[in-house]
């Protein structure tokens, strides 16, 4: 873990997704357009662009906790994913400095023949834990994820319910200085959740940061001290998360 | 924040390496998938692996008129040794479409991916490896202390691979009908390289072409020819240390050009 002070700085921060029909991609295409000449050139400049998260600029510290609104396409979990350094600025600097975690996909990298006991270290490594840290944990995901002698079996015979509780109890481990999510994660059934919802307000108690996109209202208001609206790639609206959410809930 | 630069894509190759835990478990995850529901396991791939060189070892051996104590060997060795060549190039082309649920949510170097497909390959090049001492056996011949001399060669072999996977992973990301190409470039080479026939059949001008020329004749040789108790050519070593710098610069600077855009190709 680092120590120092987290924070994230956004300048003028832009996505452009090329889009690559079939035969942009293909070598072959390619080859004759350069053997033809010219068209190459004319193609390239007329290459289709679609620009996701258009001069994005903010700056976040400790203590924030973020709510992302927008509708379906507004860019929110591509910032999610430049937040979290998958995608790296087309133009603009994103400045993060500070252990990023995210809960999005928390299925990722699960194996459906492997047993419960294999997924957690696989889990576990994916997320950047060393093979004792995991070791160390496993006993609190098992009693966590009240999974019992099921976790020698292969993940295959799991319900959906159990296969929820293991992938939880796994990610949740993370104790990062900024926290990403995508929607609030609740899983399993009425006990279970309580459960979930005590660990997920620990982890977001313990986070510096934290980054939550949703379509909730009252998420966001008991979660977050602010919120960025954003519409089309780019911020409509930045500021308490109050004054957003009624804005953007109100139009 | 992933800066540009050479210096971070250097850094991106080391911490590729610190990921090594998380490779090794990969790649015995990925062995393990493939055979987890059968009996035989992982050696399910050997067996065939067996069948198949003793037909051909069986037919071959007959057109040729080679004696079976040479012939078999020189062809167990060169078949199982092709496969693992050829696998790694083949799912190297798909090395970077494969992991693209991973890359797209999680920031790990993405050489990280390339090597869990290395060494996923390595794992099964270790199984198939059993048959050659069983070859020896079957036919009597001994193995000499001049066998150790494949590892240093499987090194540097294996060093050519990875930047040729690294290489052509980034390329069939961005252009992909490219893995079908790749495919049957390499069916060609099977037939060009000396693997189910052996170099001294060749009239000498044409050996001059086939052998001297082709490349990946002088990767298969660095490991081969220890095995079978001969020592590789200074060519042999010479040439397969000039393709994997020259690889491996090749494969940095376009590495270091488009690492960051790969991930806006999948």
């Amino acid at each position: 873990m680092k120590s120092g002070k987290s924070y994230i700085t956004f300048e003028n921060v832009c996505v452009d997704f090329p889009v690559y029909n079939a035969s942009c991609r293909s070598l072959k295409k390619r080859l004759i357009q350069v053997a033809t000449g010219g068209k190459l050139n004319t193609d390239q400049e007329g290459k289709v662009v679609v620009r996701a998260l258009d001069g994005i600029s903010f700056k976040l510290v400790e203590g924030d906790r973020v709510g992302l609104l927008g509708h379906n396409g507004a860019g929110k979990s591509t910032l999610l994913r430049v937040l979290s350094s998958v995608y790296h600025p087309s133009s603009g600097t994103a400045t993060i400095v500070g252990k990023t975690g995210a809960l999005i996909d928390i299925a990722l990298g699960i194996d459906p023949e492997a047993t419960g006991l294999e997924n957690i270290f696989v889990r576990g490594g994916l997320l950047g834990l060393s093979k004792p840290e995991v070791k160390s944990h496993l006993a609190d995901i098992i009693a966590f994820s009240e999974l019992g002698d099921f976790i020698e079996m292969p993940l295959r015979t799991y319900s959906t319910g159990m296969h929820m509780r293991l992938a939880f109890a796994v990610s949740t481990l993370l104790r990062p200085q900024i926290l990403l999510m995508d929607e609030w994660l609740s899983v399993g059934d009425e006990g279970f959740r309580r459960k979930a919802e005590q660990r997920m307000v620990d982890l977001v108690e313990a986070t510096r940061i934290l980054i939550l996109a949703s379509h909730s209202k009252e998420l966001i208001l008991n979660t977050c001290n602010r919120a960025i609206w954003l519409e089309h790639g780019k911020i409509r609206m930045d500021g308490p998360a109050g004054d957003v959410v009624a804005a953007y809930f109100d139009r | 924040m992933r800066p540009s630069g050479m210096k971070s894509t250097l850094l991106d190759l080391v911490n590729a390496f610190k990921c090594a835990p998380l490779v090794g478990m990969l790649g015995w995850q990925d062995v393990r998938q493939r055979y987890r529901r059968s009996t035989l396991g992982p050696f399910w791939i050997t067996m065939s692996m067996g069948v198949m060189i003793g037909t051909i070892g069986v037919v071959f051996g007959q057109i040729f008129q080679s004696t079976i104590t040479e012939f078999l060997p020189y062809l167990a060795v060169g078949m199982i040794l092709w496969n693992y060549m050829s696998a790694i190039i083949i799912e190297g082309c798909a090395g970077f479409i494969a992991a693209e649920t991973i890359i797209k949510q999680l920031p790990i170097p993405l050489f990280v991916h390339i090597m869990r497909m290395v060494w996923r390959n390595i794992l099964i090049l270790a199984h198939n490896i059993v048959i050659f001492p069983l070859v020896l056996i079957a036919v009597g011949k001994p193995i000499t202390w001049l066998a150790l001399l494949s590892i240093p060669g499987l090194v540097l072999q294996c060093a050519n691979l990875t930047w040729l996977a690294l290489f052509l992973g980034m390329l069939c990301a961005r252009y992909r009908d490219l893995p079908q190409i790749v495919n049957s470039v390499l069916q060609v080479v099977f037939y060009l390289t000396p693997i189910m026939w052996m170099p001294k059949l060749l009239p000498q001008r044409a050996g001059t072409f086939l052998l001297d020329l082709n490349p990946v004749y002088h990767l298969l040789e660095i490991v081969r020819s220890p095995l079978l108790g001969q020592i590789p050519s200074l060519t042999n070593w010479l040439v397969s240390l000039a393709l994997a710098l020259f690889g491996w610069g090749i494969t940095l600077a376009l590495y270091n050009r488009y690492r960051l855009r790969i991930v806006y190709w999948l």
